[in-house]
């Protein structure tokens, strides 16, 4: 057996009095995509804020590759091949659609720290951002301004943002929340493809459970900060306790649409 | 097409300002030097403010740190021009460090204070350490020596000097600008415009801000150094908050957007100034209003307005 990607233990975060992550145990195997499910308060992004460094955890701990990057801060995080999207959209909104991809680029390349190169006449940096545009099916809005594209290509947009420091481990908060049908297909697609790929591993909270039945390997259910079951998509949807407290009394409510009202 | 005329006017306004001393009264000569010294001086502040969205109000020490040095090493030491304003240079950098050290860690408002509350800091000292400073009356009585680089010039004539400003002023701004276009200079405005997506995408934005502080802390030392034989003096209301206040003032009138702004910014500021005050008292009265129309109808600034409307004109 290989050893997972991401081991967590008991990771927990308390506001004063109040608990919104509490002892999380969780491994996750390279390449998997898992999706993380709960209602809104549930400690999703809680709990991706202290993998991504951005919160420290009152408890517990997290392993990357077998490292404890418990605490550690977002940029060191980030170097070591964990990257993450937002909720809201997370771009530099005054810069074309390129030069978002550009910033992410020149961090990873390192070209960031260079003072006397001119950013707009570096080709391999253009040449990779296109790539990645191109693959993201953004590339016809390169040069546009990032903060006046739709709201559906933005999300595209941050995702290419997310991709282009090469992370192993990609961490998206619902990726498709607020998009139309065609949009959430168009990314579900897309990630889908780059999860075959084989060059990451995904974690993806998300509302819309067509999306998670279509892209997850194994699912984590949340619910008030706890680990209410983790497993196959099979062995979730059979799980007593999640019947009872999430999926409701309805299985038939396949798409979500109840959960992301509550 | 726009960009070939945008070159041209800078060009034409290059010329212009190197054929200023012959065609304006000799007065406007000191106009010119003063606008051009401030006008790097707010450039410098706007990499910080405008590139990289840190509001300083602390900018004056690393100003008038550039002051002292050239005044001190001029009576002192009485070293050439140009190796002076590369210590004033130096100082200004070293002074942003430290103070940039402990002030880049704090966001927005608390980041203004705690650059406002160094700068007063900086100020009492020129202020009380005599031994050093001469209190008060500042550093006088030095005597302008050589250029440097075997340059034979007599920096006492005003028109000499405002050539010199010109020519130091023209390359410092050259390597400004080629900092604001590099890669760096890319992810300093990304930090502006969304901090933690920098650091999620790996960088230590602590670290860029500093460097950010520092190399405007050096550009703003040089300008100050500059001041020096022009005012025939370094004294401490060079290094007082209020000084702090007018590269501020002058990027929001010419606008932060544009690498330009602040030395549009300084045109007006300074011209206005001498018009207005030969006329009236009531300066900080037309400099408020001017000030409270361009912050609510000309948010970008009058170069940034006008440069806004103009590429965007098919």
């Amino acid at each position: 057996m290989t050893d997972p990607i991401l081991n967590i233990h008991n990771l927990t975060k308390r506001f004063g009095g109040n608990t919104a992550v509490s002892g999380i145990n969780l491994q996750v195997m390279p390449r998997e995509t898992l999706a993380i499910i709960g209602p809104n308060g549930a400690g999703k992004t809680t709990f991706y804020n202290m993998v991504s460094g951005r919160m420290q955890p009152t408890e517990g701990t997290v392993e990357l590759n077998g490292h404890d990057i418990t605490g550690l801060k977002p940029h060191k995080i980030s170097r070591m091949g964990v990257s993450r999207s937002f909720q809201i959209n997370n771009i530099f909104p005054e810069m074309t659609v390129r030069q978002n991809v550009e910033v992410a680029l020149s961090a990873f390349h390192g070209y960031s720290r260079k003072l006397f190169n001119l950013a707009s006449g570096n080709r391999k940096v253009q040449e990779e951002a296109d790539e990645l545009l191109n693959r993201l099916s953004i590339g016809e809005l390169s040069s546009q301004r990032a903060g006046i594209i739709s709201y559906g290509d933005k999300r595209l947009l941050e995702i290419a943002v997310v991709l282009a420091t090469r992370p192993k481990l990609v961490l998206l908060d619902e990726p498709t929340a607020g998009m139309t049908p065609e949009e959430t297909r168009r990314v579900t697609k897309l990630i889908r493809s780059l999860a075959d790929s084989g060059d990451y591993t995904f974690l993806i909270t998300e509302h819309d459970m067509g999306v998670v039945f279509d892209l997850a390997d194994r699912i984590l259910v949340m619910h008030r900060g706890e680990s209410l079951a983790v497993g196959t998509v099979e062995e979730v949807k059979n799980n007593p306790d999640v019947k009872k407290a999430y999926l409701g009394e309805d299985e038939d409510d396949e798409d979500g649409e109840k959960e992301a009202a509550v | 097409m726009k960009s070939a005329i945008l070159l041209g006017a800078l060009v034409l306004t290059v010329i212009l300002l190197i054929a200023l001393p012959w065609v304006v009264p000799y007065f406007y000569i000191f106009i010119g030097t003063e606008i051009l010294i401030m006008g790097l001086f707010a450039a410098s502040f706007n990499l910080v403010f405008g590139y990289t969205g840190m509001l300083s109000f602390g900018h004056a020490a690393f100003f008038g740190i550039g002051t002292y040095a050239t005044a001190m090493l001029l009576l002192h030491l009485q070293w050439p021009l140009l190796a002076c304003l590369l210590v004033s240079m130096g100082m200004g950098a070293l002074l942003a460090l430290v103070i940039g050290f402990l002030s880049v860690r704090l966001n927005e408002v608390y980041f203004a204070m705690l650059t406002l509350a160094f700068g007063m800091m900086v100020f009492s000292i020129a202020h009380m350490w005599r031994s050093v400073t001469n209190g008060s009356d500042g550093i006088a009585g030095f005597t302008l020596g050589a250029f440097g680089l075997g340059i034979d010039l007599t920096l006492g004539n005003p028109a000499v000097y405002y050539h010199v400003v010109l020519a130091i002023v023209i390359v410092a701004s050259l390597v400004l600008y080629l900092i604001c276009r590099s890669s760096f200079g890319l992810i300093l405005q990304a930090i502006r415009q969304n901090a933690e997506r920098v650091s999620f995408c790996g960088l230590n934005i602590r670290l860029y801000r500093l460097a950010a502080f520092t190399i405007s802390g050096a550009f703003a030392g040089l300008a100050g150094g500059m001041m020096a034989p022009f005012l025939r003096v370094a004294s401490p209301e060079m290094m007082h908050w209020s000084t702090s206040a007018e590269p501020v003032l002058m990027s929001i009138l010419g606008g932060t957007g544009y690498f330009l702004g602040p030395y549009v910014g300084s045109a007006l500021f300074v011209l206005l100034e001498t018009w207005i005050t030969s006329v009236t008292q009531a300066w900080m009265l037309f400099l408020g209003i001017v000030l409270a129309l361009m912050v609510m109808f000309f948010r970008r600034g009058i170069l940034g307005t006008f440069l806004d409307w103009w590429l965007d004109k098919k």
